[in-house]
C-alpha cells in the first residue's frame, strides 16, 4: 500500500516560508494533480516528498510509515522530471536499465524489463539511439519508461508535458492517464496547467503561496470551489467575477458596483444583508438574453465555429467573457444584455475570498 | 580532399584575385612562416654534423663532406675538387693535413701521394642526414631513461591532477555547503601566486617528505592546479541539476554520480586540461630541475639542459633531442585537438 499523508509539512529558505502548513491524505492508487500558478510552492512540494528536497517541519508518511529522514533513493519512489533528465550520454536502453544496475539486478531480467516497458511504450524501436537522436515526445516516453522499469510504490509527475507542443501534450495526457489505470500506482503529479488537472485527476490540490486553497474531486473544485482563487483557477475560460453589495433589506438582491440589480437565490447561502460580496458566474452559464439585468459593451467576438466569446466590459471596467455555443450574430460595439440562471450562481465574501455557499 | 583545396584557395569572389585577397594571404603566409620557420630550421639543423653546424655562413639544408673507401686505407677519406695549381678540376681524397698543406691521393690511382695546397681546393659537398646525431642519443647518453621519466611524470600526473580537480569541481559546482564560496575563492586566489614565490617552501616540504630525487615529488605538488579545479567547475555548473536528480532517484550513489555521469558529460572540458596538463607537464622545467639532482631521474627537459655546458655545448646532441622531445606533445595535440575549441567555447559557462 501506497497511501501518502502530509502533516502540517513546512519548508523555508531561510526568512522566506515557501511551503507553509499542508495536510494532505493521498489514498492508495490515486492520481493526485498538485495545481498551482508558478511560484506557489507545487514543485518544491514534490520535490520535498521525493525526498530531493529537506523538509523544515512536518511529516511525510509514506505506506504509513515516515519516511522524513530517507533519502530519495530508499523511499520506492520514481520521479519524472519536466526537463526529462534523461542521461545524454547512454543509449534509451542504458537510460533504462541504469537504475536496475544500481540495484544489482541480474542482466536477463533487466532486459525482459526494458523489453516489456518498451513495448508497452513503443520506444522499442529506439532503444539503441541517444536522447539527441529523439524527438520531444519520444524523449517524454523514454522519461516515463525510465521510472516505469523500477516498478516504484508512487510515480511523482514535475510538469511532465510542459515542453511538449500542444496536440502532442493532448496525446501524451491520455497516454499517462491510460499508465495510472494500468498500473494502478498511486501517481502526483504537478502541473500548472488546470486543463490538465481536470482530465487527469482523481483529485486535485489547488495550491497558492505555498498553502493549500482546496482539495477535492475535479468537479466538486469547479461546481463548488472554497474560494475566490479556486473559482477563478479552475475552470477555462475564467469565472467572471462581479463585486456589489446586498440589498439592506432584501437578501434576494444585490447591487453591484454598475448600479444594476440582480436578484440572488437565498437557499443555500449565507449572505447577509447588506454584505460586501463577489458574484461568480462561469462564462457558459451568462446567456444574452433581451430580459437581462447586466449589461455590458461589448469590445471583442471570437468565432470559433462550434463556440463563440464575446469579450465584454461592465459600466465599472470589470471585465466579462460570455461562452457562447454555436455561432453568434453579435458583432464589437454592440451592448448585449445577459442573464444568469439562479443555480449557475456562486457567491464569495469580498472580504475574505470565502465562498457564502452552505456547506451541507 | 576537394573541400581541402577548396578551402585553402578560397577567395572573396569566385575565381577573381581581389585586393583584400592579396592581403588576406600575404598575412597568412606570413604567419605560416613565423610559426613553421623556426621548427623546420630546428628540424634540419638537428640533421647537421657539428662541423655543419658551426658552418658560417650558416646552410639551410644539413651537408656533408662526400668521403670514398680508397683501397689500402681502412677509413673512408674526405673528397675535395681542386680549384688552382697542377691538378685542377681533378677530385682528390685526402690523407692528412699538415698546416697549409695536405697530401692528397687521386682515388683511383692511390699509389701516388700527392701535395697540395689547401687554398688550391675546396671540399666536396652533398646534402646527407646526420642520423649519427640521433643513434648517438640512444648509444651515448641514456634517452629511453630520460624519455621513460618524462613520460611517467606526464601521464601518472595528469591521470591524479585530472581525477583530483574533478572531484573538486563536482563538489564545488553540485553541493550547497557552507563556505562553498570562500573555498573557491581561495583557489581561486592561488592563481594570483607566481610559482617561484612558493619555491622554497614547497621544497622544505616536499623535503621533508623524503621526495627529492624521486619522482612523486615533481608529480605529488603539481596534482591539483587552481585553473583547472575553476575550467572544470564552470563546465560542470551547466549540466542541468536534473539529470543528478534523476540519478538519486535511480538510487546511484553520489560517487557513481560522478563516475557514471558527471564525468562522461565532461569529457570536452577534461579532454581541455588533459591537453594542457600534458603540455605542462611535458614542458616543465623549473620545479623538475629544483627536485631531481641525479641524472637517471632526469627529465628530457633536464637532459637537454645538461648538454649545454659551461664551456660548450653539444648541438647536434641537443637539437635531435629537442626534436624528439616535441614529437609526443605535438602528436598529442594533434589528436586532441578538436576538443579544445569545443571545449574552451563551452567552459565558458551558457
Amino acid at each position: 500500500m501506497a497511501s501518502i499523508e502530509l502533516k502540517r509539512l513546512c519548508k523555508s529558505y531561510g526568512a522566506a516560508d515557501v511551503i507553509k502548513g499542508i495536510d494532505l491524505s493521498i489514498a492508495h492508487g490515486e492520481f493526485c494533480v498538485f495545481v498551482g500558478p508558478s511560484g506557489c510552492g507545487k514543485s518544491t512540494l514534490l520535490r520535498m516528498i521525493s525526498g530531493l528536497e529537506s523538509i523544515s517541519s512536518g511529516d511525510i508518511e509514506i505506506g504509513g510509515e515516515v519516511v522524513n529522514t530517507i533519502p530519495a533513493a530508499d523511499r520506492g519512489l520514481a520521479m519524472v522530471f519536466q526537463s526529462y533528465a534523461l542521461y545524454p550520454h547512454m543509449t534509451v536502453r542504458q537510460n533504462l536499465s541504469f537504475g536496475l544496475e544500481n540495484i544489482q539486478t541480474p542482466r536477463a531480467e533487466i532486459d525482459s524489463k526494458i523489453n516489456e516497458v518498451a513495448t508497452m511504450l513503443q520506444i522499442d524501436q529506439l532503444l539503441d539511439r541517444r536522447p539527441k537522436d529523439l524527438s520531444g515526445g519520444q524523449r517524454q516516453r523514454v522519461a516515463i519508461g525510465r521510472a516505469v522499469v523500477r516498478e516504484p510504490r508512487v510515480f511523482l509527475f514535475d510538469e511532465p508535458l510542459s515542453n511538449l507542443d500542444a496536440e502532442l501534450r493532448v496525446d501524451m495526457r491520455g497516454e499517462i492517464s491510460a499508465l495510472h489505470k494500468r498500473l494502478e500506482n498511486t501517481m502526483i503529479y504537478v502541473t500548472h496547467d488546470q486543463v490538465e488537472a481536470m482530465t487527469m485527476a482523481d483529485k486535485i490540490a489547488v495550491l497558492r503561496l505555498g498553502e493549500l486553497e482546496q482539495f477535492g474531486r475535479p468537479l466538486d473544485l469547479f461546481n463548488h470551489p472554497r474560494n475566490l482563487f479556486v473559482a477563478g483557477f479552475i475552470g477555462s475560460p475564467k469565472m467572471n467575477f462581479m463585486t456589489g453589495a446586498v440589498h439592506p433589506a432584501d437578501r434576494s438582491l444585490l447591487t453591484l458596483d454598475t448600479g444594476e440589480e440582480v436578484s440572488l437565490p437565498v437557499d443555500g447561502f449565507t449572505h447577509r444583508e447588506g454584505q460586501k460580496v463577489t458574484l461568480g458566474v462561469r462564462p457558459n452559464d451568462l446567456l444574452p438574453s433581451e430580459m437581462g439585468s447586466i449589461h455590458t459593451d461589448v469590445r471583442s467576438v471570437e468565432q470559433l465555429g462550434s463556440d463563440s466569446y464575446l469579450y465584454g466590459q461592465l459600466a465599472d471596467g470589470t471585465r466579462l467573457t460570455v461562452h457562447n455555443p454555436g455561432q453568434t450574430r453579435v458583432v464589437a460595439g454592440e451592448r448585449v444584455a445577459l442573464s444568469f440562471a439562479p443555480d449557475a450562481v456562486h457567491l464569495f465574501d469580498t472580504e475574505t475570498g470565502l465562498t457564502l455557499r452552505e456547506t451541507p | 580532399m576537394a573541400n581541402l583545396w577548396s578551402m585553402l584557395t578560397a577567395t572573396r569572389n569566385k575565381g577573381r584575385w581581389d585586393w583584400t585577397d592579396w592581403v588576406s594571404y600575404s598575412y597568412l603566409f606570413l604567419g605560416v612562416f613565423l610559426m613553421f620557420f623556426p621548427v623546420i630550421w630546428l628540424v634540419l639543423s638537428s640533421f647537421k654534423t657539428e662541423a655543419d653546424l658551426q658552418r658560417y655562413p650558416p646552410t639551410f639544408l644539413p651537408y656533408q663532406q662526400e668521403t670514398v673507401m680508397v683501397e689500402g686505407f681502412d677509413e673512408p677519406l674526405p673528397l675535395f675538387r681542386m680549384t688552382a695549381g697542377d691538378y685542377e678540376g681533378q677530385t682528390l681524397a685526402q690523407l692528412r693535413r699538415v698546416g697549409l698543406q695536405a697530401q692528397m691521393i687521386d682515388p683511383a690511382n692511390p699509389a701516388e701521394r700527392l701535395r697540395v695546397s689547401i687554398d688550391d681546393r675546396e671540399p666536396v659537398q652533398g646534402v646527407a642526414l646526420a642520423l649519427e646525431n640521433y643513434t648517438g642519443l640512444f648509444e651515448r647518453f641514456n634517452f629511453l631513461r630520460f624519455f621513460w621519466n618524462s613520460t611517467f611524470i606526464t601521464v601518472t600526473a595528469t591521470l591524479i591532477m585530472l581525477l583530483v580537480n574533478a572531484m573538486a569541481a563536482f563538489a564545488l559546482s553540485k553541493y550547497e555547503f557552507r563556505g562553498r564560496t570562500t573555498v573557491l575563492l581561495l583557489v581561486i586566489g592561488t592563481l594570483m601566486i607566481p610559482q617561484t614565490v612558493v619555491l622554497v617552501p614547497l621544497f622544505l616540504i616536499v623535503s621533508e617528505l623524503g621526495m627529492l630525487n624521486s619522482l612523486w615529488g615533481v608529480i605529488i605538488p603539481g596534482a591539483a592546479t587552481p585553473t583547472g579545479v575553476f575550467l572544470l567547475r564552470q563546465y560542470m555548473i551547466t549540466i542541468p541539476d536534473e539529470i543528478l536528480d534523476a540519478a538519486r532517484m535511480d538510487k546511484a550513489s553520489e560517487w557513481k554520480i560522478f563516475w557514471r555521469i558527471i564525468l562522461p558529460l565532461s569529457a570536452p572540458a577534461i579532454a581541455v586540461l588533459a591537453i594542457l596538463a600534458i603540455m605542462w607537464r611535458w614542458n616543465d622545467f623549473l620545479w623538475p630541475l629544483i627536485v631531481l639532482t641525479q641524472s637517471e631521474n632526469f627529465t628530457l627537459q633536464l637532459a637537454l639542459n645538461s648538454f649545454q655546458g659551461e664551456l660548450q655545448t653539444d648541438w647536434s646532441s641537443l637539437l635531435a633531442m629537442t626534436v624528439l622531445t616535441l614529437l609526443p606533445i605535438a602528436a598529442v595535440f594533434m589528436f586532441l585537438q578538436k576538443y579544445i575549441a569545443t571545449g574552451i567555447a563551452s567552459t565558458g559557462g551558457k
